[in-house]
């Protein structure tokens, strides 16, 4: 087989790979514009009419505005709290020396296996506890830190040359001050990797917010799609407007940061 | 894999440790409050959300608690001895061990077989990748419902079925096409990450075995079959670990997808504990369900890690 014969098959290849993971979402788009009765018949993957009054309609049927509102919020509580406070611990791990600080990774290791449906009664109920049901700081604070975003971090800062920071040190800086005018300038792009999973994470969660969310008020977008599917279950049209509304931001923030989310997944995958 | 777990240990001197050689301490004082300073917010999260919800959960699963009572009645291991004669949990089981074996070894060859198209110098490689990294970035609730109208009854699916003269299953009425759907549902939205992963450990590996086995006569199947397969080996145990959290976790899509039908057909764990604790309020028994899935997926996982014995050398 020739070279050429070679790359040629393996574009077939990828194609026909490649269409089977699109046409969800071709489908998806494509019976968001059409009539009610279009889509029982339709067997088009690609639109053959445009009606974007749908989104208004679907826009209109439930309150989406308040449920991207709601997961915005959601989201940007739990991204900065990642962004702090992983950092902060992250940096103590790789670069102080304290009592117990092995036993407390490995402890943290050990978190990141159990199932989280383990944990989510317990703090279920604990939240319910401090009255936090239908509120952003239940939605928020129970996920302020996790142990991922600890992990990459730490990989991150222990491969920065030490001798940046022992300059500073002997400059007069003192250890926090290292780790702001030092460390954080220095490790953007593994703060950005972060920053796109939490909000990935964050937007697309599902079982915490379905948990602590009992009023229409208070639901994120992804609860309020499984409930707007409840009703609107025999309207696909709609339905599917929806559900492009609820996948759009995700897919804008991972089309903006791909390369630094394959990055980072490389990052945790396979440093030794 | 890998996590080292020697964190930052060097031993080499930090700078204030000369003057740290008047008064020879173990630690540092003024390093170790800093420290306590820089880990207490994240461990206070994690305590106060996750270990203590362990300890608390292990306690709830020896109680008949129904969620809202003051008191959690004592019934010592009840919860289990109920639970191991629950024929609820077998079929539960059963279905989350097939769905596991499933996305384990479809994800496994899907993710190496795109990862090994790529690894090439093709044009539009970063299109391919990005395409393929779609679903691992679309919700699962928005995913799960696409599906579940695809393969409607009346749905597109079945629809061009019909056109070629083929009546399409009612695929989430029969449990056995509604465990395929879910553990392709599933598949296809890892596929991506899978693929990052292995492309990465492709590209990690030594080009000189494989001019050497080039020079030694072997086709592209036997460099297949007996370098990088065997090399990948790490990677492997890792999208097979991440396949195992996934399904033994899995809640999301099956919610959205069946609701755990048809008939139990597709209730995995997670479904099976969300239906008892939340739906029947059978809390303490919920509690029991999801800490014998914490004591499966630890023991899989251990006899992975053992028989894989790729843990060893990358937890130094």
């Amino acid at each position: 087989m020739s070279r050429r014969t070679a790359t040629l098959a393996r574009h077939a290849v990828l194609l026909a790979g490649s269409v089977t993971v699109v046409v969800p979402f071709l489908w998806m788009v494509t019976t968001s514009l059409q009539t009610r009765a279009q889509t029982y018949t339709s067997t088009s993957v690609l639109p053959t009419s445009w009606h974007w009054e749908n989104y208004a309609h679907a826009w209109a049927a439930a309150p989406f505005g308040r449920y991207y509102l709601n997961s915005l919020v959601m989201a940007a509580g739990i991204v900065l709290g990642h962004l702090v406070l992983d950092a902060l611990a992250a940096y103590a791990f790789a670069r102080f020396r304290f009592p117990a600080r092995d036993p407390l990774f490995v402890l943290l290791l050990a978190m990141l296996l159990v199932p989280t449906f383990v944990t989510v009664i317990p703090a279920y109920s604990l939240v319910a506890g401090f009255g936090w049901i239908d509120t952003y700081a239940g939605l928020i604070v129970p996920r302020l830190a996790d142990v991922f975003g600890i992990i990459l971090l730490r990989q991150y800062f222990a491969g920065i040359p030490q001798e940046l920071e022992d300059a500073a040190r002997i400059d007069g800086c003192s250890r926090a001050g290292t780790f702001v005018r030092i460390m954080v300038p220095l490790s953007t792009p593994a703060f950005a990797t972060l920053a796109i999973f939490s909000f990935l994470f964050a937007w697309n969660d599902f079982l915490w917010p379905l948990l602590v969310t009992n009023s229409d008020e208070m639901r994120t977008i992804q609860i309020g799609l499984a409930s707007f599917e409840g009703r609107y279950g025999t309207s696909w049209n709609y339905l599917m407007a929806g559900t492009v509304m609820a996948t759009l931001p995700a897919m804008v923030v991972f089309m903006a940061f791909q390369r630094l989310l394959i990055r980072g997944i490389a990052m945790t995958g396979l440093k030794d | 894999m890998t996590v080292t777990t020697t964190p930052g240990g060097r031993t080499r001197p930090a700078p204030d440790q000369a003057r740290g050689g008047l008064r020879p301490r173990r630690y540092d004082r003024e390093e170790v409050v800093t420290a306590a300073l820089f880990v207490a917010p994240a461990l206070v999260v994690l305590a106060v959300f996750v270990l203590y919800p362990i300890v608390s959960a292990a306690r709830t699963s020896l109680t008949s608690w129904n969620g809202y009572s003051p008191t959690k009645p004592f019934v010592g291991l009840a919860n289990y001895v109920a639970l191991a004669h629950d024929p609820a949990l077998w079929n539960s089981l059963g279905v989350t061990l097939l769905y596991a074996a499933g996305v384990s070894v479809l994800g496994v060859v899907s993710g190496l077989a795109v990862a090994l198209l790529l690894d090439a110098p093709i044009r539009g490689r970063g299109f391919y990748r990005g395409l393929y990294f779609l679903p691992t970035v679309t919700s699962s609730v928005a995913a799960a419902i696409v599906w579940r109208y695809l393969f409607d009854p009346s749905g597109y699916v079945n629809g061009l079925l019909e056109r070629v003269g083929v009546a399409g299953p009612d695929w989430l009425g029969n449990r056995w096409w509604a465990l395929v759907l879910l553990t392709s549902l599933t598949v296809w939205k890892s596929l991506g990450f899978n693929v990052v992963l292995y492309l990465t450990g492709l590209q990690a590996l030594p080009t000189s075995v494989f001019e050497a086995a080039q020079l030694d006569g072997a086709g592209t199947w036997q460099r297949i079959r007996l370098i990088t397969v065997p090399l990948l080996r790490p990677i492997t145990f890792f999208v097979v670990v991440q396949a195992l959290i996934t399904t033994f976790q899995s809640f999301d899509l099956v919610y959205v997808l069946t609701g755990g039908g048809p008939r139990g057909g597709t209730e995995v764990l997670g479904m099976f504990m969300y239906r008892e604790a939340f739906r029947l309020g059978h809390f303490g028994y919920g509690t029991a369900i999801a800490f014998t899935t914490l004591f499966l997926v630890l023991g899989v996982t251990l006899v992975q890690w053992r028989a894989s014995g790729s843990g060893r050398s990358s937890l130094r």
